[in-house]
């Protein structure tokens, strides 16, 4: 046996190992994803797409899930699961929308503004960042920042205010929001990084030449060039932010409620949930089928936004190559 | 300052003057103010990122050396009424390393095979491309995170630096493809391979959502049957990731203490694992000449 394995492989014998092994990979994902459209499939059957619409009490509609035994009635596949929907998309835009500048700009500060020495130490300490588990950001989060928000931000005469409708006790879009920007950030900046590094230095160069002072050359050369690559860091950190779960199970407060824009400042204040969040919250109570179909069909979703995602981000990237950049 | 704005009648044409000041270094003070501010937000930005990742290590250091016992790692989880009652962390040390152990061990000759499959044969080319995007997509659901993704993003994108010639060389001193990987490739992206491998392992140990989904929400392991090995790993049981979530007010919330001592020891992991990372892409980074700048993640 051994000495077959020693023996110099043909390159046919080499090409259909590889490809099995390959072959294994793809379709080991490909069945997970037909895995989770197989158990989503009741809660499309029994109302197509519209259990994304709002409308109806998404914790009324939960609870009678949970409180159906092993054959659950067709009514019990009832969902209007806009609340969470809302909370996603609510969530994760207003994340990349903070992180987005501050990649950007720390970015250009790690590749062209830093002195040599403050780089060495820039680029692990935020690799580091990328690295720290959700669940240590969430553990900050719920143990540091909510309580914070909780006693010393949000104002007792608010609390009141809005004490019949929802609890103002520091669990909210705002830090849920602050730590997926620090989480995401990094995903963006390691991007952005290696594109703006790619361009050629003498196109700042030129620019500087034609008498741009240096920061107006690097905005206007390299990150322009490095557009495709900054929209394809967003859309890629978007899919990150999306399907974080734990993290924002931890500090996004526990009800289904949604932050109202009406109510002002207090709208940050507000707690909510998102897809991925409920997900996790309900992990263990999954035992009613109408439940789980709901939960699968939520991971549905989330699959096939990131499949949308990284296809995006790999089609923006493209016209990168015209230019000669390899990013 | 500007070698384009319209010249004063005394002065020559415009073309000859230096382009900045009279042949000094433009200083940040003469520009416009909207380039000062992106100039300091760029600063603010850079030195703000470095600040966040300094105060949580700061923070976390403070609170596991308040916190962690010698005996939290050797005792197994109980059940108590009190922080001082509910023992250590031990079980769930040992799920984090059986989990790893399993994940690398599985997911290390995946992902080599397969980057090497895609960027060395990958025909048919559909079928190539579907392999890639479904691997992209499973790294794109961050908390369906296995080590597979990492392990093989890492090794592609080394096998894809590798220079072309290198390979032509092989083939014409008449090597087979395979011999080619074998003597030529894959001793050169040994480096990436190491580097995937210790991304997955700081993955899976940094993974919380799949071990609650798939795991169960057990603090103790508990294995199923009688044969020791296998009874385990048919078992529920805990990893540190899991057991800080349910000692946070998250889960069962009853002690911060020991999420806070548990969490230490998860960052304290990633900590040195993210600098066998850096080691390894310096010296890589030295040997191939090239910049750190690519080398973040």
């Amino acid at each position: 046996m051994l000495q077959r394995f020693r023996h110099p492989w043909t390159d046919d014998r080499a090409e259909r190992t590889l490809g099995a092994a390959s072959l294994i990979v793809g379709v080991v994902v490909v069945a997970m994803v037909a895995f989770v459209a197989v158990h989503a499939w009741p809660t499309f059957a029994h109302d197509g797409l519209s259990w994304l619409g709002p409308g109806g009490n998404l914790k009324d509609q939960t609870e009678a899930m949970q409180a159906t035994g092993a054959h659950a009635p067709a009514s019990a596949y009832h969902l209007n699961a806009w609340p969470i929907v809302y909370g996603t998309l609510l969530s994760t835009a207003l994340a990349v929308l903070l992180a987005l500048p501050l990649a950007v700009f720390s970015s250009i500060f790690i590749v062209e503004l830093a002195p040599r020495r403050l780089r060495a130490i820039a680029i692990p300490v935020i690799r580091l960042l990328a690295s720290v588990p959700s669940v240590v950001y969430g553990l900050i989060g719920v143990l540091v920042l909510v309580p914070f928000v909780g006693n010393h931000i949000v104002s007792d005469s608010e609390k009141a205010k809005y004490a019949s409708e929802v609890q103002l006790n520091g669990y909210s879009l705002i830090v849920t929001v602050a730590i997926l920007a620090v989480m995401i950030t990094p995903i963006m900046v390691a991007l952005i990084c290696e594109a703006l590094a790619s361009v050629p230095k003498t196109w700042r160069e030129g620019a500087i030449a034609l008498g741009l002072n240096p920061l107006r050359a690097i905005l206007a050369v390299v990150v322009r060039a490095a557009r495709p690559a900054i929209v394809a860091a967003a859309v890629l950190a978007t899919a990150r932010a999306l399907g974080e779960a734990v993290m924002v199970y931890m500090v996004s407060g526990v009800n289904f409620w949604s932050p109202r824009p009406g109510d002002g400042v207090t709208f940050f204040f507000e707690p909510l949930r998102t897809l991925a969040s409920t997900i996790v919250a309900f992990a263990e109570g999954a035992s009613a089928p109408a439940l789980r179909s709901a939960l699968y069909a939520f991971a549905l979703l989330l699959l096939f936004s990131s499949l949308a995602l990284s296809v995006a981000g790999y089609l923006i990237k493209l016209p990168l190559r015209k230019y000669q950049v390899r990013a | 300052m500007n070698a384009f704005a319209p010249s004063k009648g005394d002065a020559g044409p415009p073309a000859l003057r230096p382009a900045s000041g009279h042949g000094r270094r433009s200083s940040p003070f003469s520009w416009r103010w909207i380039d000062r501010l992106a100039l300091a937000w760029a600063w603010t930005a850079g030195l703000l990122l470095c600040l966040i990742a300094g105060a949580i290590v700061v923070y976390m250091g403070i609170r596991g050396i308040q916190y962690l016992r010698p005996a939290l790692l050797a005792e197994r989880p109980a059940v108590g009424a009190s922080q001082s009652e509910t023992g250590g962390f031990l079980d769930p040390l040992e799920g984090t390393g059986i989990l790893t152990l399993i994940g690398i061990l599985l997911a290390t000759p995946l992902g080599v095979c397969s980057a090497l499959w895609i960027t060395e044969y990958g025909r048919p080319s559909w079928l190539a491309r579907i392999v890639e995007t479904s691997i992209e997509v499973v790294a794109g659901t961050p908390d369906i995170v296995i080590a597979l993704p990492p392990l093989f993003t890492a090794t592609r994108d080394g096998l894809q630096a590798v220079p072309k010639h290198m390979r032509e060389a092989a083939y014409a001193i008449g090597k087979t493809r395979i011999a080619t990987i074998r003597r030529v490739l894959l001793p050169s992206v040994r480096s990436n391979i190491a580097t995937g491998v210790t991304l997955g392992v700081s993955r899976t140990i940094g993974d919380t959502a799949i071990v609650v989904l798939l795991l169960g929400l057990t603090l103790r392991s508990e294995p199923q049957g009688s044969v020791p090995g296998i009874g385990l790993l048919r078992g529920t049981g805990s990893t540190l990731t899991t057991y800080v979530f349910q000692n946070s007010p998250a889960g069962e919330g009853a002690a911060p203490q020991k999420a806070y001592a548990a969490a230490f020891v998860l960052l304290v992991f990633v900590l040195a694992l993210n600098l066998v990372v850096g080691r390894i892409g310096r010296r890589q980074a030295d040997e191939l000449g090239l910049g750190a700048a690519g080398a973040i993640v």
